[in-house]
């Protein structure tokens, strides 16, 4: 990250894969270091003068369809500082912590990353990352101005501010409107569901009528086979984990069920609490009445994406950053409905933020937080909104994605409402998460598969909280 | 190290030395000649082994989370071991892979060695044997997780086809750590066919002519003849694979992820997930710590069983 010199073809490297990328960078350090720093002079840069001239700033992400947008907004923020340069990086999820970890233990990962809840309690645990409120560009950052609640999220058990909020994710439902009507229903049947862990309420007599097993027989009909079922009523998207962010944090949220103690930093999971435990009885109990897929058909990578792209499965719950892949389903007429309304009177979705931290291994921590104090702009943040792909925190970024979605024929309110009227449920931050991630993932996949009851929880429970002392 | 030039060539050899001095002096050149031969070895072996296998000793004594220093916690972490439920089950599950994994592929690659020595020479089918050898192991993992994929392998479609229930091949429990044996198999058992082959053909031919002229069947021979006189090769072929077989990680890791639940987290992989996904690198090295010993322990008793240094063939 020391390095001042501009690469060949900028924009060449950001767009390769990261073995390409990989390559590259071996190649460049093959490379005599001259020739590069030549080749940067020659580039469009406007400080194409002595390299010591601007400081290159390294940020990463992992998600390849938001690359196009921050690169707009990095090419805006070095139009209006000259003395900086941001050089982007994106890996897939799975790499990217790993790099990420890799890159922390050698000193070279970058200046700014794209941060995950699930990630940062243990990087602000090893003192990795820079309190945004220290440095001078963020310091006055107004955290009002974004979509409620989402800059608590990033405040650290001592008031650091380590993340500044970049985007917003909500649930909802997608269908296919094709499959809708071939059951003899309208669109507008999936609006306005409710649901229980009782009986399942609407919600469940609508998943039993769009299951349909081999012979045609629907879920809901006399003589429906449910170990032959050729569509399933709901995709599967596998156990969920901890989290269970599509899965079933919707479904257990809608009874008023919280993860932990506090709405962050809670020391107290509640995985003994009856109302999650009912939930998740009701959500794998599916399996049985027909109306989901088994745990052995979509293994430890559920693909629900898939599955209501090829008719397999009628509706899918899936996250707001998934809108652009369902709705280049092919054959698909996408719909989106909201989740249904449980025991609290309303729908209840998870709600996640991601945000830019700063590591603190990063030589250039001031030029840093001026990208980072760019990146939660108006200015930024409207460019990734224009791209419609997710929804920017910042409620002018918000408005951009919603008509970038409206532009491409996908209304979703759905997605914003839930923000709008609170009825959201906080993606959980504690310590110690890999270590919590690590016990519950094979107990929920244990659950799915039918191997255990839910009531052993609470014994779970009482293990994972023991973690947290 | 002294430099290369210390060698003493033709030209630069000293004039009219005594007979019995220049033999001393040769003697202690060879040495010097042999040392510098080895070294880039030794230099591995010691960056590479001695010096990791020390540390990872050090440091499963002490709580590491790779960023901040090393704490000395003495047997804090075998004591968690012991008592660990996920690791009694990840020996087991391993120890479950290697049987199937080394039973059958031994069993194969002794078959299809044979039958290169007995039957044809062909050098075409030998290297058609190895073909599956030269696939990287993720690219044949990933490739069989797509056969045998529950909805949409070809594997499962066979299945139906036949009449028979789709099996998730590497999604029930009861499946994984078999499928998961069997696609290692696969890949590995030309390369064991090969290794038992070459000691097939130290096997003098003059053998089965006796026995032959005696009247003895094919069968008779590989009993008779083929399998005490390949003892010594058949112990070293084994004590390798078994060692390989028990530090199978990249196929589990790309098929299961040592899913379902923990049917196929097998011990190399749970030493992955301590280390690099939860950062206790002192309890992942005490992890491996107790694997080298299983390993130590294991490849004593192959040795001394299969009497794998000494041979019957002189």
């Amino acid at each position: 990250m020391q390095q001042t010199t501009r690469t060949t073809s900028q924009q060449a490297t950001q767009q390769t894969t990261r073995y390409a990328r990989r390559a590259t960078a071996s190649l460049a350090a093959a490379v005599a270091a001259g020739t590069l720093a030549l080749a940067g002079c020659a580039g469009p840069g406007p400080a194409a003068g002595a390299a010591e001239d601007f400081v290159v700033l390294d940020y990463w992400l992992w998600d390849a369809n938001q690359l196009p947008a921050y690169q707009r907004c990095a090419d805006e923020f070095e139009r209006q500082n000259p003395d900086l340069q941001v050089r982007i990086s994106q890996y897939g999820w799975d790499d990217y912590w790993r790099k990420l970890t890799a890159g922390f233990v050698a000193g070279a990962g970058p200046d700014v990353f794209t941060d995950h809840l699930t990630q940062y309690p243990g990087f602000a645990e090893r003192g990795l990352l820079r309190d945004l409120n220290a440095l001078d560009a963020t310091a006055d950052v107004d955290y009002g101005e974004f979509q409620e609640g989402l800059s608590d999220l990033w405040v650290g058990q001592e008031g650091a501010q380590y993340g500044m909020p970049k985007d917003f994710d909500t649930v909802g439902l997608f269908y296919d409107e094709n499959v809708i009507t071939e059951a003899g229903l309208s669109p507008e049947d999936l609006d306005g569901l409710d649901w229980n862990p009782d009986d399942g309420g609407s919600f469940e007599k609508i998943l039993a009528h769009l299951t349909v097993d081999e012979n045609g027989v629907r879920g809901d009909e006399e003589g429906f086979d449910p170990d032959n079922v050729a569509v399933y009523g709901l995709a599967s998207n596998g156990s969920g984990g901890t989290v269970g962010q599509t899965t079933w944090s919707w479904l257990a949220g809608a009874t008023g069920w919280k993860f932990t103690d506090a709405d962050v930093w809670g020391t107290e999971y509640h995985f003994d609490d009856p109302r999650v435990q009912k939930s998740l009885d009701w959500l794998f109990g599916l399996v049985e009445k027909g109306y989901m897929a088994p745990y052995e058909e979509v293994g430890t990578e559920p693909n629900p994406q898939q599955a209501l792209g090829s008719g397999r499965a009628a509706i899918s719950a899936n996250g707001s950053w998934m809108l652009g892949t369902y709705a280049n389903l092919e054959g698909v007429d996408l719909g989106i409905a909201s989740l249904p309304s449980g025991p609290v009177g309303h729908p209840v979705s998870m709600y996640n933020g991601l945000a830019d931290s700063i590591s603190a291994q990063s030589p250039n921590p001031e030029e840093a937080a001026r990208w980072v104090e760019f990146l939660g702009s108006d200015d930024c943040q409207r460019l990734v909104g224009e791209a419609g792909v997710v929804f920017p925190a910042r409620p002018a970024g918000t408005e951009a994605a919603v008509e970038a979605f409206a532009d491409k024929g996908l209304d979703t309110s759905v997605f914003t409402d839930t923000v709008d009227k609170g009825h959201t449920l906080f993606h959980p931050v504690t310590e110690e998460y890999g270590a919590i991630e690590a016990v519950m993932t094979p107990i929920m996949d244990e659950i799915y598969i039918g191997d255990r009851d839910v009531s052993t929880l609470t014994e779970v429970n009482g293990r994972i909280n023991g973690l947290l002392d | 190290m002294s430099a290369p030039s210390s060698i003493p060539t033709a030209s630069s050899a000293p004039p009219a030395p005594s007979v019995p001095g220049r033999r001393v002096r040769r003697r202690r050149d060879d040495t010097r000649l042999a040392l510098l031969f080895i070294l880039p070895a030794t230099v591995g072996l010691v960056a590479f082994y001695f010096w990791p296998l020390v540390r990872g000793i050090w440091l499963s004594f002490t709580s590491w989370d790779l960023l901040s220093p090393a704490e000395f916690v003495g047997l804090e972490n075998y004591r968690t071991m012991v008592a660990d439920p996920v690791f009694w089950n990840a020996v087991r599950v391993t120890l479950l892979y290697v049987v199937i994994n080394i039973g059958l592929q031994t069993v194969l690659a002794l078959l299809i060695a044979v039958l290169m020595q007995r039957l044809s020479r062909s050098v075409l089918l030998r290297s058609l044997v190895l073909a599956p050898y030269l696939v990287s192991n993720v690219v044949a993992a990933l490739v069989f997780l797509w056969i045998l994929d529950f909805q949409l392998g070809i594997g499962n479609q066979l299945l139906s086809w036949v009449g028979l229930d789709r099996i998730g091949f590497f999604t029930s429990e009861t499946w994984a750590i078999p499928t998961i044996a069997v696609v290692n198999v696969w890949r590995h058992m030309g390369y064991t066919a090969l290794l038992i082959f070459a000691g097939l053909q130290a096997i003098s031919p003059t053998t089965y002519e006796a026995a032959r002229v005696d009247g003895a069947s094919e069968t008779r021979m590989f009993f008779g003849i083929t399998l005490p006189l390949l003892r010594p090769i058949l112990g070293l072929v084994l004590i390798i694979s078994v060692i390989g077989s028990f530090q199978v990680f990249d196929t589990v890791a790309v098929t299961t992820n040592g899913g379902p639940v923990d049917a196929s987290r097998v011990l190399q992989l749970y030493i992955y997930d301590k280390a690099f996904a939860q950062f206790d690198f002192g309890y992942a090295s005490a992890l491996s710590v107790a694997m080298l010993l299983i390993l130590v322990v294991v490849t004593f008793f192959q040795y001394r069983v299969t009497r794998a240094g000494q041979t019957d063939l002189n």
